[in-house]
C-alpha cells in the first residue's frame, strides 16, 4: 500500500481555488521533490496535508496508509506519523523547547496507546539528536524558536522530525533563509532520517537543495496541478529552462 | 433575613448591622468607630455602576442577596474547614486559620513563635481594649463603602506584629475558609505591622469547605511596612464558584522598604480586590502582580491604587487575565504621582487573553502625574490565542486544549515568575494548573 495518496485534490481559500485536482502517490522509502514557481500551490498542499485551518477541500481525498487524512485533526495526523517541517517555524515565548517536545511526544504516544516516555529516556534521546544536529543544550531551555536564527529554527524542525520518527515528512521550503553551511547541516540531518519505511516530500523553489537531498521522483507544480513528473534529472532540466514552459501547460 | 430584591440590598445590610452591632467585639471607642464606619457606608450605599470606581463591578446588580452573619463555627464546621485546609496545605508555613470569620486556634499553628513575632486574634485585641492598635486597625478609608462596611462588621482576624530587626524565614499563611452548611456572610479584618529592618512572607488563601457555596467573604488587610523592611505577599482566591469575595488591602511603605505582592484569582462567582499601596518613605520599591483565571459566569475585579507620595520610589505592575466562557475580568490600575514625588519610576502593563467570544475583559490603566521629573508608563492589550502558534503545536501532536494550556501557562508565567519564593511560585503554578486541568 502507498504511504500517502493525494487524489484529485481541490482546495479553496476564501472562495479562490488554489489546487485544481492534484494527484500524488508516495511509497515507503521514496523521496519526492515538488518544485514550482511562487503561487503554484506547493505550500497549500503541505498545509492541507498537515490540517491547517482556513483551507476548504472541495473535492478529492488524501489517504495516509489507506485512511482518510482529511477526517483527522492536525494532532491526530501527527500521532499517525505525518510531519510537516514548517517554512516559517513559529516562536513560542514562555514555552521551553524541552517542555514542548516532551509534551508533544507524550501526546503522540498517548494517542497511539503507548506508554509515556520517562523523563530520563526523553532527555537522553533529545540530547543525542541535538548533538548530531549541532544544537546546543541551552537552546533547548529557551522558549521554542525564540531568538533562534533562520538556520537554528530549521535545525529545530529536523530535531523534532528525528524525535517523533514520522512515516511521512513534508519539508516546506526547508532551504529558504539558509546559507550554504546551514543548508548542509539541515540536509545531513534529513538524509540521516531516510529509511526504507519512511517517505519524504521535499517542497522547494530551487534545485540547489536537491543536490543535498537527492530525490527519487521530481514533480513540477504549476497553477494548482502536477504538470510533469520525472526522475532527479528533471530538477536539473528546470534549473536550465525555468518554469515558464509549464505556465502554458497548466 | 435573606433579602432577594436587589434594590433592597443596601437597606437590608443596615438591618443586619442593627441586629449584630451589640455582639461585635470592641466597646467604647471601637464601637463608635464601627458606627461611624457604618454611617459612612450607609451614606454611600452599595456601590453601583454610576460610581466611576465601580463602573465594571456593579454590586447593586451582582449582589442580589444579603446573607446573615455567619454563626461561630461548631465542631462539624471546624472539621469541614480542616479538611479543606489540608487539601490546600502549603509545606513549611505557619498556618493561621479563620473559619466563617472567626479565628480557629485549633487549626492554627501558634506554637514556638519566633522571637520578635507576635500573633493575636483580632477579637482578643479588641476585647482587651488596646486603644492605639484598635485605632490603627479601624482607621482606614471610609470613603470606600465596602471598606467602611468591612470595618463596621468585622468580627475577627489576626493581628501580626514583627519587631524591629526580625527576619522570618518561615512564611505566615492566613487561610480563610467558609465551612458551608448554610449560606452566610463573613467579615474579617487583619493587621500586619513590620518594624524596621524586618522581612516576612505572607500568604493568604480563600477556600470553601465541602458543600460551601453561596457565601460572602468580606476581608480587609491593613499593612504597615517599616523602614528598610521587606514584605512578600501571595494571595490565592480559590473560593467556591458561587461565592462572593469583596476584599481590600491597604499597604503603606516606609523608607527603602520593599513590597512584592502577587494575587491569583481562579475562584469565586464575584470577586473584587481593592489594593491601595502608598509609598510614604523615600526609596521604596513596589511590585504588584496578578493573574485572573476565570470561566463560566465568574466576575473578577482587581482594582489597584498605587500612590507615590514621596520621591525616589519605584513601582511595577504586571497583570494578566485569562477569560473563558462568559466570564468577566476587570483590572483597574491607577497610579498617582504626588507633586513632591520627583524621580518616581512607575510602570504598569496589563494584558488579557479572551478564550471565547462571550468573554469580557476591561482593562483600565490610569496615570495621574503631578510631578515633572518622573518616568511613568502603562500599557494594556486584549487578544485571543495566536492561531498560528496553536496550529504549530497541534501539528506536533498536541490536542487543542493541551496546546492552549501551554500557551496560557506561558501567558500567565510572566506574572507568576515575579514571586520571589521558589516554593510559593510552585504553589501558584499548581493553582493555575488545577484551573487548566479542570478546563481540559
Amino acid at each position: 500500500m502507498s504511504l500517502l495518496e493525494v487524489k484529485d485534490l481541490q482546495v479553496r481559500v476564501e472562495e479562490r481555488e488554489i489546487l485544481h485536482g492534484l494527484s500524488l502517490t508516495v511509497n515507503p522509502g521514496e523521496v519526492h521533490a515538488i518544485m514550482g514557481p511562487n503561487g503554484s500551490g506547493k505550500s497549500t498542499l503541505s498545509h492541507v496535508i498537515a490540517g491547517k485551518p482556513g483551507y476548504e477541500v472541495t473535492g478529492g481525498q488524501i489517504l495516509f496508509k489507506g485512511e482518510d487524512l482529511l477526517e483527522m485533526a492536525p494532532n491526530e495526523r501527527a500521532a499517525k506519523g505525518v510531519f510537516l517541517a514548517f517554512q516559517y517555524p513559529v516562536e513560542i515565548p514562555g514555552v521551553t523547547t524541552w517542555n514542548f517536545l516532551h509534551a508533544a511526544l507524550n501526546a503522540q504516544r498517548k494517542a497511539r496507546g503507548e506508554d509515556e516516555i520517562s523523563s530520563p529516556a526523553f532527555l537522553r534521546k533529545v540530547r543525542e539528536v541535538a548533538k548530531s544536529l549541532n544544537i546546543p543544550q541551552d537552546m533547548l531551555k529557551r522558549g521554542v524558536n525564540v531568538g533562534f536564527s533562520g538556520g537554528e529554527k530549521k535545525r529545530n524542525e529536523i530535531l523534532q522530525m528525528a524525535l517523533f520518527e514520522p512515516a511521512v515528512c513534508i519539508l516546506d521550503e526547508m532551504d529558504s533563509g539558509l546559507d550554504i553551511d546551514a543548508l548542509r547541516i539541515a540536509a545531513d540531518g534529513v538524509n540521516a532520517l531516510r529509511s526504507p519505511e519512511r517517505a519524504m516530500v521535499v517542497i522547494t523553489h530551487y534545485q540547489r537543495l536537491l543536490n543535498y537531498i537527492v530525490p527519487d521522483v521530481v514533480h513540477v507544480m504549476s497553477k494548482g496541478r502536477v504538470v510533469k513528473s520525472g526522475g532527479k534529472e528533471l530538477a536539473l532540466e528546470l534549473e536550465e529552462s525555468g518554469y515558464a514552459q509549464f505556465e502554458d501547460a497548466a | 433575613m435573606n433579602v432577594v430584591a436587589k434594590t433592597e440590598t443596601g437597606r437590608a445590610l443596615g438591618d443586619a448591622f442593627a441586629v449584630v452591632r451589640d455582639r461585635l467585639p470592641g466597646k467604647g471607642k471601637i464601637a463608635d468607630q464601627r458606627r461611624e464606619a457604618f454611617e459612612a457606608y450607609e451614606r454611600l450605599g452599595l456601590p453601583h455602576r454610576r460610581i466611576e470606581d465601580w463602573k465594571y463591578t456593579d454590586l447593586r446588580a451582582l449582589m442580589r442577596e444579603v446573607l446573615p452573619l455567619a454563626p461561630a463555627p461548631d465542631a462539624a464546621a471546624l472539621n469541614r474547614a480542616a479538611a479543606a485546609v489540608e487539601l490546600r496545605a502549603i509545606d513549611g508555613v505557619r498556618r493561621l486559620v479563620l473559619v466563617d470569620g472567626a479565628f480557629a486556634p485549633d487549626l492554627s499553628d501558634l506554637g514556638n513563635l519566633d522571637k520578635g513575632l507576635s500573633i493575636r486574634p483580632l477579637r482578643e485585641v479588641l476585647d482587651a481594649g488596646d486603644a492605639a492598635l484598635s485605632a490603627q486597625a479601624f482607621a482606614s478609608d471610609t470613603s470606600n463603602p465596602m471598606i467602611a462596611l468591612n470595618g463596621a462588621m468585622a468580627t475577627d482576624g489576626v493581628v501580626i506584629d514583627i519587631a524591629n530587626g526580625t527576619v522570618l524565614a518561615q512564611p505566615l499563611h492566613i487561610v480563610h475558609v467558609a465551612s458551608g452548611a448554610t449560606p452566610t456572610a463573613m467579615f474579617t479584618r487583619s493587621l500586619l505591622r513590620l518594624g524596621r529592618d524586618t522581612g516576612v512572607t505572607l500568604v493568604e488563601s480563600y477556600l470553601a469547605g465541602d458543600g460551601a457555596k453561596a457565601y460572602q467573604t468580606h476581608d480587609g488587610l491593613i499593612v504597615a511596612i517599616g523602614d528598610n523592611a521587606r514584605l512578600d505577599h501571595v494571595r490565592l482566591v480559590e473560593d467556591s464558584v458561587d461565592a462572593f469575595n469583596i476584599s481590600s488591602a491597604t499597604v503603606s511603605l516606609g523608607a527603602h522598604a520593599h513590597f512584592n505582592t502577587f494575587g491569583l484569582t481562579s475562584g469565586g462567582h464575584v470577586s473584587r480586590y481593592q489594593l491601595t499601596v502608598t509609598c510614604a518613605g523615600e526609596g521604596s520599591n513596589v511590585e504588584t502582580n496578578g493573574v485572573n483565571l476565570i470561566n463560566g459566569k465568574q466576575h473578577a475585579d482587581t482594582t489597584l491604587f498605587m500612590d507615590h507620595a514621596v520621591p525616589h520610589c519605584a513601582s511595577r505592575e504586571i497583570f494578566r487575565a485569562v477569560v473563558d466562557d462568559r466570564a468577566h475580568s476587570v483590572f483597574q490600575g491607577r497610579i498617582i504621582v504626588r507633586p513632591d514625588a520627583q524621580k518616581t519610576d512607575a510602570k504598569m502593563m496589563t494584558r488579557a487573553l479572551l478564550l471565547s467570544d462571550d468573554a469580557e475583559a476591561d482593562n483600565k490603566p490610569e496615570l495621574e502625574i503631578f510631578a515633572d521629573d518622573v518616568t511613568c508608563g502603562h500599557g494594556a492589550t486584549t487578544g485571543a490565542l495566536d492561531e498560528s502558534l496553536l496550529f504549530y503545536m497541534r501539528a506536533r501532536g498536541l490536542p487543542e486544549k493541551e496546546a492552549q494550556a501551554l500557551l496560557i501557562q506561558a501567558f500567565v508565567g510572566e506574572a507568576i515568575e515575579t514571586i520571589a519564593s521558589d516554593a510559593l511560585r510552585e504553589v501558584a503554578i499548581a493553582t493555575a494548573q488545577r484551573w487548566l486541568q479542570a478546563r481540559a
